[in-house]
């Protein structure tokens, strides 16, 4: 069996396979985790409508932050759209997706998904750069921090890679291609174990905990 | 002896002229991605060769290999050159048949021994090695017998370079590449692996002259498959390659990408992945070949390429599972949360008893 031949079967099959378990497990697990019961009297009682708030306010930095997060927070939003419109609308993904969903959609022209990629990954090295460098940041830093972000990189660097045929120590298309399966598949098998499950938890935290602050009449 | 009859002689007995002769030199250094220098070499060296011997076994195979040469090319100076090779044995077009057809091979053997070119096409079957027998003797036994008086071998054809469509799973009668039951036997030979469902007949004559220039084997990529014609892929040679680069692909056989030439990666096409020379040497004297037509590139000169999972499954899509398996693996997942939970719940009770 060939390189190309496991990252398009086994290894595939295999990282779906952990990623499906993962998900559900840290989903059902955070969703049934034992809470006291709240015995206070509540002081609000739009619990939904301050959730939903909360979902969209925490989305948007702070006035009093946002000079300070400008940066991070711009590259942020920015890192991930170019991440998804490469993901989702780069001409050869769609087959991809269509295997699963059995259908398909328009994708955006390559040079535009090229352009796309290359700031995307520009920011992410940045990124990933700065969190090495910078004091406060490096401090509170973990492994996940920097597995996910790596984790995220390699996709997008063995996509170019595949995509133009690059041959650095000439490397055949067909392993880079191989190459850029296996980093896909080892971004889902790390994805329900780390800070990347944040794409299920994020906005459901947000309305949890504006929900609870409107119970407790504290405005989230 | 027929071997003893130059190839200069046979060639210019059937009227071959100088110039054109030449001009196949010309072309074979080309091929070859040799120097304009070695062009008299080549010639010097075609002209005063002897006409080797060569024992072509045919086992599984379709006769697609032996097609390609003997039609495909048949009226041009390649088909000239490669029938003044001495073709001691090739049951398929060979004009004796049954017991004088095995006497002629065994003779064969036996004049040249050590000296021949053992060419194989088709694979062998190891499961049980009465699968596939010529005259009563297996294809192995035949194989194993013949290869050792050989100079070298040249595995023709997909089938004896890799496996092929016989290995095709579940591979119902065990069948090996010439290079497993070499290694199986614990024997060593040269081997030049000319892959292709069927290969490029100039890849065969080219590597042919070569030989019988250089006298020795060119040089080989890893699986052992000359690099003058499998050094490159497809895709890289490609005239549809710009509409790759711009993204724009024919989603189906007859809708307007494929009628405006677009790419047919989405359609399945292997060309990235493929090494050979299709693309380049072309097929039927140049004409085209199959992506000129319209369908994608299958793979057919790549290890493994009857079992990719489909001819029309594009390469970015793979063998991921199903929905169902999925699901099990999300509802053992939904299980465990629960169990973790459970846990942590019985926990939460016993540190609030302690408390308390």
């Amino acid at each position: 069996m060939t390189l190309l031949e496991f990252a398009r079967g086994p290894g595939l099959q295999g990282a779906l396979l952990i990623f499906s378990l993962g998900v559900a497990w840290r989903l059902v697990g955070t969703f049934l985790l034992a809470r006291n019961r709240d015995l206070a009297q509540p002081k609000g009682t739009s619990t939904v409508k301050a959730g939903v708030r909360a979902m969209i306010i925490r989305s948007i930095p702070p006035h009093e932050l946002e000079k300070r997060i400008t940066f991070q927070h711009i590259t942020g939003y920015a890192w991930h759209l170019g991440f998804f419109a490469v993901l989702l609308f780069f001409g050869p993904h769609v087959p991809f997706f269509k295997q699963f969903l059995g259908f398909g959609w328009p994708y955006l022209p390559n040079t535009a998904v090229m352009v796309l990629g290359a700031f995307t990954l520009a920011i992410l090295v940045a990124l990933l750069v700065r969190r090495m460098l910078h004091p406060v940041l490096k401090q509170i830093s973990t492994f996940d921090d920097y597995l996910s972000v790596v984790l995220v990189i390699l996709p997008l660097l063995t996509g170019f890679l595949s995509y133009s045929h690059v041959q650095p120590l000439d490397v055949r298309y067909e392993v880079l291609l191989a190459v850029h399966l296996l980093s896909v598949e080892a971004l889902l098998v790390w994805f329900p174990f780390g800070k990347l499950m944040h794409l299920f938890y994020a906005f459901p935290s947000r309305y949890q905990v504006g929900a609870a602050m409107q119970r407790k009449g504290v405005q989230a | 002896m027929r071997t003893q009859q130059t190839l200069g002689e046979v060639l210019a007995s059937r009227g071959v002229s100088r110039r054109g002769f030449m001009k196949f030199c010309a072309s074979t250094a080309s091929l070859m991605a040799l120097p304009p220098a070695m062009i008299p070499r080549i010639a010097a060296a075609l002209e005063n060769a002897k006409r080797p011997s060569v024992i072509w076994l045919p086992f599984q195979e379709c006769t697609g290999c032996t097609e390609s040469i003997t039609r495909s090319h048949a009226p041009t100076l390649e088909g000239l050159i490669f029938d003044t090779i001495s073709l001691d044995y090739q049951h398929t077009i060979m004009a004796a048949a049954g017991a004088r057809a095995e006497e002629a091979r065994h003779e064969a053997m036996k004049a040249n021994f050590g000296e021949y070119i053992l060419a194989v096409d088709g694979s062998i079957p190891m499961k049980d090695k009465a699968f596939s027998c010529i005259a009563g003797e297996s294809n192995y036994d035949i194989f194993i017998e013949a290869v050792k008086g050989a100079k070298a071998i040249v595995a023709i054809g997909t089938c004896a370079a890799f496996g092929g469509i016989p290995m095709a799973k579940p591979n119902p009668t065990g069948a090996a590449s010439v290079q497993d039951v070499l290694n199986e036997a614990g024997l060593q030979k040269p081997i030049i692996n000319i892959s292709g469902c069927p290969p490029i007949p100039t890849a065969i004559t080219g590597v042919l002259a070569q030989y019988l220039t250089f006298g020795e084997l060119p040089e080989l990529d890893h699986l052992g498959r000359p690099k003058a014609f499998f050094g490159q892929n497809i895709h890289d040679r490609c005239y549809r390659r710009p509409f790759y680069e711009r993204g724009e692909f024919a989603e189906s056989f007859d809708d307007e990408g494929a009628k405006k030439g677009w790419c047919l990666y989405k359609l399945g096409c292997k060309g990235p992945v493929t090494y050979n020379a299709c693309a380049t040497i072309k097929w039927n004297n140049g004409a085209g070949f199959p992506i000129e037509g319209g369908h994608g590139c299958l793979g057919c000169a790549e290890p493994g390429f009857w079992d990719w999972g489909g001819f029309y499954r594009p390469l970015s899509q793979g063998d991921w599972g199903d929905w169902k398996t999925l699901g099990i693996a999300a509802a053992a997942g939904a299980a465990l949360g629960i169990a973790s939970v459970a846990v942590s719940r019985v926990k939460q009770a016993r540190a609030r008893q302690e408390k308390s």
